[in-house]
């Protein structure tokens, strides 16, 4: 008996219309399997259409072409089984950490009573340890902060796959190094898929099992697809000198400015 | 601290010097023009320099002689009213239209046209129709209000719309939010302070139209009560008005800022 696939991308195209030209063809002709609890990376430079592409698999952006499944049911529009952690946070401003949360908990899970509502919101704020900061609001704690808040709310309602659009991409280097350690240790204790789009090439290594690699837009497509062979958890330290890590670098670096180098424009 | 909070008792005191030097300089000039001392007299009570007695408008300004003889008090509370019945109809009616607007293209468009060109009539331009329709006098200030104070409610709710960030609303899209729920917890904590800024501004025009809207229907009200101290020669009252009329608008901004800033997230609990 076949095993039912978990989540699938069949012959996906995307075409933005201009008025009185051709259409702009942004994304096409992807075709990719990712199976649970998995974590893949999309790396490429600006441009490739990997946020287009993770906006489809949420369901945000409609693909133009293609097919998209999620365990043999076709992705029809946003759903709180495809949880997204928005590059700006996206924390509503006038709630605090704890009702940013408790309200995307609230609307998923309403068969929750008050006190399992209650234990729910702070078991994944203690996750990624703001237990101290629960009732600020999102202005008055920092961008790496707000950042784990978007991670701990897109979790607390159970996805079956956690999209992340370049998440850390507007920290500095130090905070991004530190969230990517939070993101590690939590998916050592709760097993979930995940999608990051990313275009910094330590974190695709550091945190995924596979990198899928695009070609450069306009018609961009899947160019090549990295196994990383490394066992978890991983030591950001002690891989440096990894050979697997190493080669798993270099395959990225030559594809993206090598094979498919962007000149400024 | 204290330094600056004397400057800024000690500083108006110059200007209000200033201006009762030009007051007295335009007593001086203009016949029968009434001097800062009479008006004074006027307001509180005593004897005028030209030896009458006065009961002062504001020392008694609760005396009901009839109908048509009201003191100051009564006619201020009856604006009040007005302007109150006029701008709450407004908001009734002016705050889920703009969220229709700020939230569909196709509203937008429809109404759009309209907004524009109706937002610079004056709403003075409107009181005669209006008189001609309900052939009473609060009713027509009343409604007259109601046109003054609904475009910038309309506008500003729009506008605060408008301002809800795309991701707020890809936050809504995950997690399956009803349209009610987008309005409730998305839009209005965006809009509410949008919505106030509006009702500001419209309360403020409000008590502007509605001392001329009460001009030209007469009856009661502060409006109408100066003209007819203008009809009846009593010049100092007209000058007693016009500072009553000040102060209650400063009042009314004032009242109305600061409910407009607890219903704003970004100042609630930082002040």
């Amino acid at each position: 008996m076949a095993e039912q696939r978990f989540l699938q991308l069949e012959n996906i195209e995307k075409r933005f219309p201009i008025p009185g030209k051709e259409d702009y063809i942004a994304v096409t002709d992807v075709d990719l399997e990712i199976k649970q609890n998995e974590i893949i990376s999309i790396i490429g430079h600006s441009g490739c259409g990997k946020s287009t592409l993770l906006n489809m698999i949420s369901g945000l952006d409609a693909q133009t072409e293609g097919y998209i499944f999620l365990l043999g049911k076709e992705v029809k529009g946003p759903g709180p089984d495809r949880a997204v952690v928005f590059q700006n946070h996206s924390l509503l401003p006038w709630l605090s950490v704890y009702q940013n949360i408790e309200m995307a908990v609230k609307k998923v899970m309403p068969e929750l009573s008050k006190k399992e509502l209650k234990e729910r919101v702070e078991k994944f704020i203690t996750m990624v340890n703001l237990d101290h900061a629960k009732d600020k609001l999102p202005d008055e704690i920092s961008g790496g902060m707000k950042q784990r808040v978007g991670i701990a709310r897109a979790l607390a309602i159970k996805p079956k796959v956690l999209l992340m659009d370049e998440p850390f991409g507007a920290l500095d280097s130090l905070t991004r190094a530190n969230l990517q350690e939070h993101l590690m240790r939590i998916q050592q204790n709760v097993q979930n898929t995940v999608i990051i789009i990313t275009h910094d090439v330590d974190e695709a290594v550091l945190l995924s099992d596979r990198v899928i690699m695009m070609t450069n837009g306009p018609e961009a497509t899947i160019g090549e697809i990295l196994e990383v062979n490394l066992p978890r958890p991983r030591n950001r330290v002690e891989l440096q000198h990894d050979p697997e890590y190493i080669r798993c670098r270099e395959a990225i670096l030559s594809f993206l400015y090598e094979k498919f180098a962007k000149e400024d424009e | 601290m204290n330094y600056d909070l004397a400057k800024k008792i000690i500083l108006p005191m110059f200007v209000f010097g200033a201006l009762i030097l030009v007051w007295s300089w335009t007593a001086s000039k203009v016949e029968s023009f009434p001097t800062p001392a009479d008006t004074y007299i006027a307001a509180f009570g005593g004897t005028t320099s030209a030896g009458d007695e006065m009961k002062g408008v504001l020392s008694d300004p609760f005396y009901v002689e009839n109908e048509d003889d009201k003191g100051i008090f009564w006619q201020i509370v009856a604006s009040l009213e007005r302007v109150f019945m006029g701008f709450g109809l407004a908001i009734l009616v002016g705050v889920p239209l703009g969220l229709i607007i700020g939230m569909s293209k196709e509203a937008q468009y429809a109404f759009d046209p309209f907004i524009q060109v109706f937002k610079p009539v004056s709403p003075l331009a409107w009181l005669p129709l209006l008189l001609f329709i309900f052939q009473d006098i609060n009713m027509t200030a009343v409604s007259t209000i109601f046109v003054t104070s609904i475009w910038p409610i309309i506008i500003n709710t729009t506008l605060g719309v408008k301002n809800v960030s795309p991701d707020y609303m890809n936050v809504a899209k995950v997690l399956r939010f009803t349209p009610i729920e987008k309005v409730i917890k998305i839009i209005l904590p965006v809009a509410v302070p949008f919505i106030f800024t509006g009702m500001r501004l419209s309360l403020g025009i409000a008590w502007l139209v509605i001392v001329a809207a009460e001009m030209l229907t007469g009856g009661i009200g502060i409006g109408f009560w100066i003209w007819d101290e203008y009809n009846n020669l009593n010049y100092y009252n007209i000058i007693i008005g016009i500072i009553m009329v000040g102060f209650i608008g400063f009042l009314l901004d004032l009242i109305m800022g600061k409910i407009a800033d607890f219903f704003d997230y970004r100042k609630r609990g930082r002040a």
